[in-house]
């Protein structure tokens, strides 16, 4: 029997799967609907001081006629009266006790009226706080949001004002516009945040009109920076998790955000250290009914591996983490094309030939153009694997002894223990020895 | 009487082989990805057993596909067969949003092909759980898809299902009646087991109202389920009818589902009387059988013939001439068929049914050279013991049921499939008889 159920930072719902505070955790109607979907909890949609929103206030981003790989913006929180809201969140966690129920808060940066709103979010009964320092346009001129995030010292005193008054979890949500976001999570961390929530939206531009010349997506003639979201941004947002996830000094409870839109994606943010995992565009592309594929998918696959609970897999990736100085020299593949598989698109070779290293040939076969490997040119890059179009036709497949190892860093200290310093020639004999040339 | 040359086991294979490939991981998780999944689709409206078809493909895409074959199995017992023998063109595909855009339709029936087909590869694992057992138990007279959907879901409900199956091998017509290059024995035959390994049993080679009486039945069960299913093709009321090798065409299409295909009886010069798919499915097993010539005639034209245009699109690439306003007047020869005497007809005004009146042209007779005719002219109902059974409504060739319950005039007995809609799909059948047994279940239920 697979158990779902997770806790994240005090947080506890039966399913890791919770709504981002988005348009679709905007109103009672919404969060209900998607709790009778099956959704393990929401985060409300950040709540705070007076906003109007605009019109046409999201852009697209297809790719090669798939819709919507990315999605952008410049929305801001709800334009909903706070009463409302709070009225609403008390509403729904009444009828739904047994979910999550986070609500998102940006306010002044003012002590007061940071207690206060904590309090009366308090008041509805609500699992937990979610602290929005990421929005990244239309708040942060007004001195929150991402102004907020992108300043550690700033993430640290406003964490501080909410956690000295809150009786329920903190989870701090952070920017990844920012260069390092470790500061930010450190500093959430010593403020007693109860968790970390990332990533919020990536500064973004989606294109420009060529028939109007207008920059998407366009107010009136106007734009500007947007929030960009969906399946583009997963690998960034997984970049971030990790790097959070590792860190010694911060060590707390994640709830992974960023391009998740089927059980899959859920299950990488899961095995790279996050508790639970919010989703918001694809909700908005398809509905609240995704989420159950995204119970049954993941419990099918924890079944067919023999897991009864998150816990065992939280995380389990993270280990591999290193230091490119860490990372064994001596490791070599090469590809390999199964010609049995082969379609003759030759898009491997023109890849490899312009963009790589001239590593594949075309030859003429039987009547026929076949595109072969040199495997002594070849370095092993994988990007003709990459390119092929189908299934298992090009792999990587591991040519050294396997026994040897060699790291940067240990070379480096090699060299240093024998007064040798670290020239090409130094390097090139050392590359000799092993076998490898660079042309 | 074998008149038409031996074909070599390879050119039966080929002949036989399966028209349509099926999906490699790469192209279903590409045609699966290029599904919409729209809400409240119409595809999910134009199937008759409501699979919830942008969900089972979206758990192709997302790699769950144990997830996508529990969400067919939910509503559909014989998925495989659906998959392979649905007329999708006129119904799933059909209604896909694609076609509003001039696009193809999403591949449905591959796509469903391949989830099953995985099902069943990976060993059909229990999916639903079963209540459990009530004491009451169902009798189900007939192994086709009708009985194996109500069977499957009665046993689902706590119910006992036995199965009365009165020949050797069951499946009833998806074993028995679909062109070999659609499915094979061996698909329906997995859909059986599967049902089977729910707890339901079938009696094979026992013919209700010879092997067992329908009064017995009626005193072992709380309820009986009538799958039967249609009898032979009518019969045209000529001369000659009763000539060797003059033949009905289910019969026939039975002696080609045996895959023994060297030993089936066909002529060199074939004549089929009919244009519904039966007789294209007959038509094109004559010719794939190493037939000749096979000729297709029918009293009406190409635009009130029977058939989907799939398969009469199917019949004339495999060279099947179609003689459109003929109709058989005498089968002639002695002893053994050597001509059939048509004769050329014209369309009048509309009859009782809507449909033109065809007329016999005076004076236009004309023979067609013949060694086998085979009769495809809609099946009869069949069954001497539907007679027996007291308060059964049988009207105008078939069983008349309440719509919703599936119930007939007599409140223990219910039917459905073919012996009810004069012949459909398997997809209607399979519709029915999972209906039906909920009608079962409300009327047990209800009654003391």
């Amino acid at each position: 029997m697979v158990d779902l159920s997770v806790d994240c930072g005090g947080i506890k719902s039966p399913n890791p799967f919770w709504l981002a505070s988005a348009p679709p955790s905007n109103s009672a109607y919404q969060n209900c609907k998607a709790f009778e979907a099956g959704w393990g909890g929401t985060v409300w949609k950040t709540i705070g001081p007076p906003v109007m929103n605009v019109c046409n206030r999201y852009g697209g981003m297809d790719y090669n006629n798939t819709k919507l790989v990315g999605l952008n913006n410049v929305e801001l929180i709800s334009d909903r009266p706070i009463e409302n809201n709070l009225k609403e969140i008390a509403e729904t966690k009444k009828l739904w006790p047994d979910r999550a129920v986070v609500v998102s808060l940006m306010v002044e940066s003012k002590k007061e009226i940071w207690h206060d709103i904590v309090k009366r979010t308090i008041d509805t009964g609500a699992d937990g706080i979610e602290l929005n320092y990421g929005c990244p346009h239309g708040m942060s001129e007004r001195g929150m949001g991402a102004s907020v995030g992108q300043v550690p010292e700033y993430c640290k005193m406003i964490t501080e004002w909410v956690t000295e008054v809150s009786t329920i979890p903190v989870l701090v949500k952070l920017t990844p516009n920012i260069s390092d976001i470790r500061y930010p999570a450190r500093a959430a961390k010593e403020a007693k945040a109860s968790g970390i929530a990332l990533i919020n939206t990536i500064n973004s531009i989606m294109g420009v009109d060529l028939d109007t010349l207008q920059i998407q997506p366009s107010v009136a003639g106007k734009s500007s920076h947007g929030g960009y979201a969906g399946p583009a941004v997963k690998p960034i947002a997984l970049h971030l998790l990790s790097q959070v996830a590792i860190d010694p000094k911060v060590n707390l409870p994640i709830s992974g955000i960023g391009g998740i839109s089927n059980w899959k994606d859920a299950l990488e943010f899961i095995l790279l250290g996050a508790s639970s995992v919010q989703v918001c565009t694809a909700v908005m592309h398809y509905g609240f009914r995704i989420v159950e594929d995204m119970i049954d998918g993941l419990t099918n696959w924890m079944e067919s591996k023999g897991y009864s609970s998150l816990d065992e897999i939280r995380g389990k990736a993270l280990s591999q983490i290193d230091d490119f100085g860490n990372f064994n020299l001596l490791h070599k593949t090469v590809a390999r094309i199964e010609q049995s598989k082969c379609i003759h698109c030759n898009l491997c070779y023109i890849a490899c030939e312009d963009g790589a290293h001239q590593s594949i040939e075309i030859k003429e076969v039987n009547g026929k153009n076949e595109t072969h490997i040199k495997e002594n040119e070849c370095v092993g890059c994988r990007l003709c694997s990459l390119i092929c179009p189908v299934d298992n036709c090009i792999s990587m497949v591991r040519v050294d002894n396997e026994k040897e190892s060699k790291t940067w860093n240990e070379l480096n200290s090699e060299f240093d223990s024998e007064g040798k310093p670290l020239s090409w020639k130094n390097l090139a004999e050392f590359q000799k020895k092993h076998g490898i040339e660079i042309h | 009487m074998n008149k038409t040359r031996k074909l070599t086991a390879e050119e039966y294979e080929l002949n036989f082989q399966e028209l349509v490939q099926p999906y490699n991981k790469n192209s279903a998780v590409a045609e699966a990805s290029r599904c919409l999944y729209c809400y409240d689709s119409p595809c999910t409206k134009a199937c008759p057993t409501h699979i919830d078809i942008p969900t089972f493909i979206k758990k192709i895409a997302s790699g769950n596909l144990l997830g996508s074959a529990k969400t067919i199995l939910q509503k559909n017992w014989v998925p495989l067969t659906c998959a392979k023998a649905c007329p999708v063109g006129i119904l799933c595909e059909g209604s896909c949003v694609f076609n509003s855009l001039g696009e193809k339709p999403i591949e449905i029936g591959k796509l469903q092909r391949y989830a099953i087909d995985n099902y069943f590869e990976i060993g059909a694992p229990k999916l639903f759980d079963k209540k459990p057992k009530n004491g009451k138990s169902v009798g189900i007279i007939g192994s086709g898809p009708s009985g194996l959907a109500c069977a499957a879901e009665l046993s689902l409900l706590g119910y006992e299902a036995e199965i009365y199956e009165a020949s050797k091998v069951p499946g009833g017509l998806n074993t028995w009646g679909i062109a070999p290059y659609k499915t094979r024995r061996v698909d329906s035959l997995k859909e059986v087991s599967m049902i089977q390994d729910l707890g339901v049993v079938i009696h094979l080679e026992t013919n209700v109202g010879e092997s067992v009486s329908i009064e017995s039945l009626l005193q072992k069960h709380d309820a009986l389920f009538i799958g039967v299913g249609l009898g032979e093709s009518g019969r045209l009321k000529i001369p000659g009818e009763k000539l060797d090798s003059v033949i009905d065409a289910i019969k026939f299409i039975e002696e080609v589902k045996r895959e023994e295909w060297s030993s089936v009886d066909v002529g060199n010069k074939v004549v089929v009387v009919g244009a519904g798919n039966t007789a294209i499915d007959a038509a094109t097993a004559a010719k794939r059988l190493g037939a000749n010539r096979v000729s297709i005639i029918y009293r009406r034209t190409e635009n009130e013939m029977p058939a989907n245009s799939y398969e009469y699109q199917l019949a004339k690439n495999d060279g099947i001439v179609f003689r459109f306003l003929t109709s058989p007047v005498e089968i002639l020869g002695d002893g053994q068929v050597r001509s059939l005497k048509c004769i050329r007809m014209n369309l009048s005004d509309h009859d009782t049914l809507g449909l033109k009146r065809p007329v016999p042209i005076p004076d236009s007779e004309f023979e067609i050279e013949a060694d086998m005719v085979i009769l495809a002219l809609g099946q009869k109902a069949k069954g001497d013991f539907l007679e027996s059974i007291t308060g059964l409504e049988i009207g105008d060739n078939t069983i008349t049921v309440n719509p919703e319950t599936f119930q007939t005039g007599n409140a223990k007995v219910f039917a459905g499939g073919d012996c009810i809609n004069g012949g459909k799909e398997v997809v209607n059948a399979a519709h029915d008889g999972k209906n039906a047994a909920y009608g079962i279940d409300k009327y047990l239920s209800e009654s003391k």
